[in-house]
This record gives C-alpha cells, structure tokens and sequence, in this order.
C-alpha cells in the first residue's frame, strides 16, 4: 500500500487538493451564491441601497454582536448534530433521508425522559434526556438499515415512509395524556423541567441570549464522529463497506451488521439534535418542531464533503445564514425565501467544483491537460 | 477579462454599502412577528399586518415583520426585534403565547401586543387582542343553515386551539339555534362542542389538506364548508370554484375573503370577519399616545371587532326574509338577549 492510500484510507489526506477542496470551493460557492442572490433581489424589484443594506445585516446578524454569535451557535447545534450522523451515513454508502424522523423522535423521546425525571437532579435528569433522545433516534433509524440488511429494502425509500410515519405519530403523541400539556386541547407537550434542560450559559450578561450547554454536545460530537469514523474498527468498517461494499464482505466485515450500526449511530446523533432542541431552545415539542433540520443536515453533510470538521464547519456557516437572514428581515425586510435561495445556490455551487473553478480561477493549482499528459 | 469582472463587481459592492449607510431614519416604529402561513396567506397573518400598514399611512409609522416559517422561529424572532429599536411588538397568534410572555418577563420595558391570547394573570407590558369570534360565526351557522339545501354543513380547523375552535362553536350554536327556531334538523360535521373534538388538518399552511377537508365534508353531502385554517382554506375554496357554488359554497374567516381571495371571489357565502387590523391600528395608536397599557382588547359584534362580511355576489341568493331573521339576531346577540354561549 503506498503511502498515499494509507493515508487516504486513514482520512488523514490533507494535500493541496484537499485545501482546494474543503476551503476554496465553498468559499467561492458562497461568493458565488451571495452574487446571485443579489440578482434575485434586483430581478424582484429590490433596490440597489436595500440589497447592501441586507448583506450588512447578513453579517451583522451572524457575527456582529454577541447575541448575533449567541444565535448562530444556537442554530448551527442542531444542524451540525443531525449532520454528522448524515456523514457518518454517507461514509458507509447509505444515504439517510430520514433525519428529520430520527431528530422527531429523539426530541419526542427526551421530552418524555426529561417530564419523568422531574424530581431527580440535573445531573441524573439531563444525561438521561439527552441519551433517551439518542436511543429513540438509533432505534428508529435502525428499523430502516434493519430493513435495508435483512430484506433489501433501499433505504431512501424507507427512510422517507419513516419520515412520513413521524411527523403523524408526532401529531398523535402529542394528544397523549402522558405528554400533552396539562389543559390545553392542542397538540402540545409538557414543559420541561428545568433539572432536564440544556442550561443557557450567557443569560448572566443578557438574559435574551439563547447559547446553551448544546453546543458542547455539538463539540464532543464532532470529536466522537472523528475518532468513530478514523480511528475505531468499526469506522474502518463503515469506510470499507461504503467504498466497495463487495470488497468489504470478502474482507470479512459482516455487511448486514455494518448497515444496520452506521443507520443507528446516525439515528443517535439525529436524535441528539432533536434532544438539544427541545432541551436547550424550545423547552417542548411541538408539530412542526423539527422544523427542516433533518433536511438542511443533509446539505451540511455534503457541504461538509462528510468529514466531522468540515461538517462543523458546514453547519455554522448554515446557522449564520439563519441568524443572518433574520437579521436581514429586520433591518432590509428582505424575505426570509432569499435565505432558503442562497443556501440552495450554495450547494449547488458546491456540487458543481468544476463551474465554480471556471468561475474562479483564483487559488487552484494548475492542473495538466489531458494532452500533456499524453 | 477578469480583472474588469472583478473591479466591476467591487464597485457595485461598494456603491450598495455607501447607500445603505445612509438610509438609516428614526420614527415610531412598529414591529409584527407573523405565526406559520406567511405574511401573505389571504387571511389570518394578512389581516394583522393590514393593521400595521394602514397605522403606516394614517400615522407615518414604520412597520417591519418578521415571518415565522416554523414554531422554533418564534422566540428567535422576537429576540430579533428586541434589538431592532420597536417601539412595539406585536405577536401574531395564539401559538406565540409562550415565546411572548417569555420575552415581555425579560423585558418588562418593551410594550408587546398579542393577538389571539389573553393572560392570566394579566401582563403588565402585554396588551392582549382577543375577539368574541363566537358572536359573528354564531350568525354565519344561523345563515348557512337557512341556505343549505341537502341540510348539511361542514367545518374543519387548523389546529385544536380555542381562537380556532370558537369560530367552530358559534359556528354549530348558529346552526343549532335555526332547528331549535325552525324546528328543522340542519346537522354540521366536522365539530363537536360537548367533546371538543373535530376535524383539524394540524398546519396553518398545507392548501392541499384544505381541498382534500373540503372534498371528504362534500362527499359526505355538506353544500357549505367553513375552513378555519388560514391559507387552507384556499383550497377548499378552488375546490368549490370547480364543483360550482350550486354544489359546495365556502364562508371565509378573518379577512372578507371576497376581496382577499379576488380569484375565487364568487365562491364565498360571506366571511366571518375578525377585524385584527382595526385592533392592531388602535394598539399602534395608543402606543404612539403614550397611552399604552397592558391588558385585553376585546373585538367584539358591538364594537365591530367581529363581523359577518356582505353577500356580495350571493346577495340576491339569500332570502330577504333571512336577512331580516339575521339582523334581528344580531341586534339580540349585540343586546345581551340571545346567548351565543350556551
């Protein structure tokens, strides 16, 4: 094995292609995108003033204070959580669409442990919220890598059904008296109690910043997807079976097993996105409470590239643009869709290196045409 | 090439920055943070932000608003405005009870205004806007009941929560009140009062829920559907253009949706008007006084709050002596004589 391809299986290439790869391009895509997004704006009748109006609140509000910071770091959490489980789903070639379903249940779960757990200490009632947010998340993405190993059924298909399945037993669940709040005939659920809540860490200086203990979750995530993915021979078994998956079970590495562990260990951290919603922003489920997260981590996944760090970074970016897209409503009343345009134009961009090299020459190494090559 | 691409873009990028600095103006400004369904859903959001529009020109205030696309959004939004210099804040919508008292307790020197929620215990530095929607909708079920022919009507809601559900209240009492008068047996699906429960679609924003609510009400012989669901009623009103309005008639909510829905217009018996726009201008206007309190602000028949539209198009299909019927019960719901309650 030479040593490039060691490397490579160890995800440690760190080359000039990979700068290229995990910094230029997004970078540009963004340029790319806000340019674009600017012509929407004109091509809707925004005047000039008004369109560098809301780029200085893009940044303002994704950066430009303390609370701006606050708000990005609390949108990105749960973003970059549920994302990660996406690139770890990925990296072993299955593509999970069924994160919105595992981020419902695993909020759903750690309302439940977190209601029950009223009366215990903060230091019982959190980690057993959020672990109960983690296990419903693992076993409901478990059913479809367990359908996927044991009947074929692709797991697309079944994680939308599942998807599907949820958003309904969400709406049920909530009518349920064990979770339904206390006099209220619409689908709400009980608060949590404070024992079980993510605590918010800069309410001393201002009590309307919203950074909570989630975004250590986020961290430690991050760090654990690294080590699980690179560093333990269940990560190698997920690379292997996501490369050549034939290759892989000629290798010995049991393939049913394999999907049916990555499906959970992406479930879990989808449901640890949902567990740090409702325990550290929302206070409660809700319909609706999931809120698209499920389906704007795919995209950080793949902005991402599917690497833990560049996941992380992928999902701040995407928490700034919401943050920032708040503030643009603010302070240019441009609408909240551009938000939603740019982000798609992003990825777009993304997808497309080659257009966005072309675009921007700048920074990419010269690479040899196929005639000098020759 | 490149280098005129790029010093063009440059130059654009700083001519927009130099206008933006300096448009800056300090004026009364009033904030708005809509509930899911969107700024321009025909209806519920619709409505509210007129209010905020006509105190524009009446005033010269400025309006801002801030659109919820999710639940999640709503205390984030409202932070947002916290540091965006509102003079006031106005919440759109009973799902926002919690987001809003969470940051009207924070912030007890910013005047809010809620729509659709009262507190108990009151707020010192929250105005609620209620509405006794029961009091039109109560006329809506007297009128549809005299005009339908197969004796049956329907209703559907958004979401289980009690400004939705009172239009569906007065809605079945309305109804109940012309057998009771007529000794006729005119039966409305889709709401129970005793049970409290019914048919909901469970968003404010899904237009097809609302043709499919329709369609089932239609199919189960109802020839006039009240949707109390914002933008899904849309739906069911597209449904009602198809099958012709001999066969399914709808009755609007919130705005007079015969102007709103201006497509659809021929389509709708009446609506069943919550003036949130009247009641959000007087909040603006006693804010701008300096008179703000916090509290509750009832709309009601009397005051105009609450209001069944004109016929419009449907004007020479009601009966006149229906209409004398329905301005006599209005006249005893405003004096106190006829309870829409019980």
């Amino acid at each position: 094995m030479s040593t490039e391809m060691n490397q490579a299986v160890q995800g440690r290439l760190i080359g000039r292609n990979q700068i290229e790869d995990l910094v230029l391009v997004p970078l540009y895509a963004l340029v790319a995108a806000l340019f674009l997004g600017a012509l929407v704006m004109i091509a809707t009748g925004v005047d000039l003033s008004t369109i560098g109006q809301s780029f200085i609140a893009l940044v303002r509000g994704s950066v430009g204070s303390l609370n701006a910071l606050s708000e990005t770091l609390t949108a990105a959490a749960p973003l970059v959580l549920a994302g990660l489980g996406l690139a770890l789903g990925f990296r072993a070639g299955l593509f999970n669409i069924g994160a919105e379903g595992q981020v419902i249940m695993g909020g759903l779960a750690a309302v439940v442990a977190g209601v029950a757990m009223a009366d215990m200490p903060a230091v019982i009632a959190l980690p057993a919220a959020i672990i109960a947010g983690a296990l419903a998340g693992a076993f409901y993405a478990g059913i479809a890598g367990w359908l996927r190993a044991a009947t074929g059924a692709h797991e697309v298909i079944s994680t939308i059904m599942l998807n599907l399945i949820s958003y309904r037993l969400l709406d049920y669940l909530l009518r349920t008296p064990l979770i339904q709040k206390e006099g209220r005939a619409d689908p709400i659920s009980k608060s949590i109690p404070e024992a079980a809540e993510l605590p918010r860490l800069l309410t001393f200086i201002d009590p309307n910043l919203r950074l909570h203990a989630g975004v250590f979750l986020m961290l430690a995530m991050v760090v654990v997807a690294y080590w699980l993915l690179f560093r333990s021979k269940m990560g190698f078994e997920f690379r292997a079976s996501g490369e050549n998956a034939i290759a892989a079970r000629f290798a010995g590495i049991n393939a049913g097993l394999t999907i049916v562990l990555a499906m959970a260990v992406a479930g879990a951290l989808a449901g640890l996105a949902g567990a740090n919603q409702v325990l550290g922003v929302l206070g409660r489920a809700t319909p609706g409470f999931s809120a698209g997260i499920g389906f704007d981590a795919i995209a950080v996944a793949l902005l991402g590239r599917s690497h833990p760090v560049g996941v992380l970074f992928a999902g701040v970016l995407f928490g700034a643009l919401e943050a920032g897209g708040r503030q643009m409503q603010v302070d240019a009343g441009v609408s909240i869709d551009l938000i939603g345009i740019i982000q798609a134009l992003i990825i777009v961009f993304i997808a497309a290196p080659l257009l966005v090299k072309a675009i921007f020459p700048w920074g990419f190494r010269r690479t040899r045409s196929k005639e000098e090559e020759v | 090439m490149k280098t005129l691409r790029s010093k063009l873009m440059l130059s654009i990028i700083a001519a927009a920055v130099a206008l933006a600095a300096s448009s800056a103006a300090m004026a009364f400004t009033a904030c708005q943070v809509t509930d899911t369904g969107g700024i321009d859903d025909n209806s519920f959001n619709q409505t509210a932000w007129k209010g905020v529009l006509d105190a524009m020109e009446d005033f010269g205030v400025e309006g801002r608003f801030l659109e919820s696309q999710a639940e999640t959004d709503y205390e984030a939004n409202i932070n947002s405005l916290i540091d965006g210099d509102c003079d006031i804040i106005v919440t759109v919508g009973f799902l926002l009870g919690d987001a809003t008292q969470k940051a009207a307790t924070a912030n007890p020197d910013q005047p809010f205004s809620i729509v659709d929620f009262a507190y108990d215990p009151q707020i010192d530095n929250v105005l609620g806007q209620v509405y006794a929607t029961d009091q039109a909708a109560f006329l809506a079920g007297y009128l549809a009941a005299g005009m339908s022919k197969t004796k049956i009507l329907g209703t559907f809601g958004g979401i289980n929560i009690p400004p939705v559900t009172i239009f569906m209240d007065g809605f079945v009492k309305g109804a109940d009140y012309w057998n009771a008068q007529k000794g006729d047996a005119v039966e409305v699906l889709g709401w129970s009062v005793a049970d409290r429960e019914g048919l909901f679609t469970n968003n404010f924003d899904n237009l097809d829920d609302g043709r499919a609510f329709a369609q089932n009400l239609y199919d189960e012989g109802a020839d006039i559907v009240l949707p109390v669901a914002g933008p899904v009623g849309l739906g069911s009103a597209t449904l009602a253009d198809e099958l012709g309005i001999d066969r399914l008639k709808i009755i609007g909510v919130d705005a007079d949706l015969y102007f709103t829905d201006s497509e659809r217009q021929h389509v709708y018996l009446t609506s069943i008007t919550k003036r949130m726009d009247a009641t959000v201008r007087a909040v603006i206007e006693r804010t701008m006084q300096g008179s703000f309190e916090g509290g509750l602000l009832v709309g009601t028949l009397e005051n105009g709050g609450v209001d069944l539209a004109p016929f419009h198009d449907m004007d020479a299909l009601v009966p006149d002596e229906l209409k004398a019927e329905l301005a006599a019960l209005r006249a005893g719901i405003i004096d106190g004589s006829i309870s829409v309650s019980d």
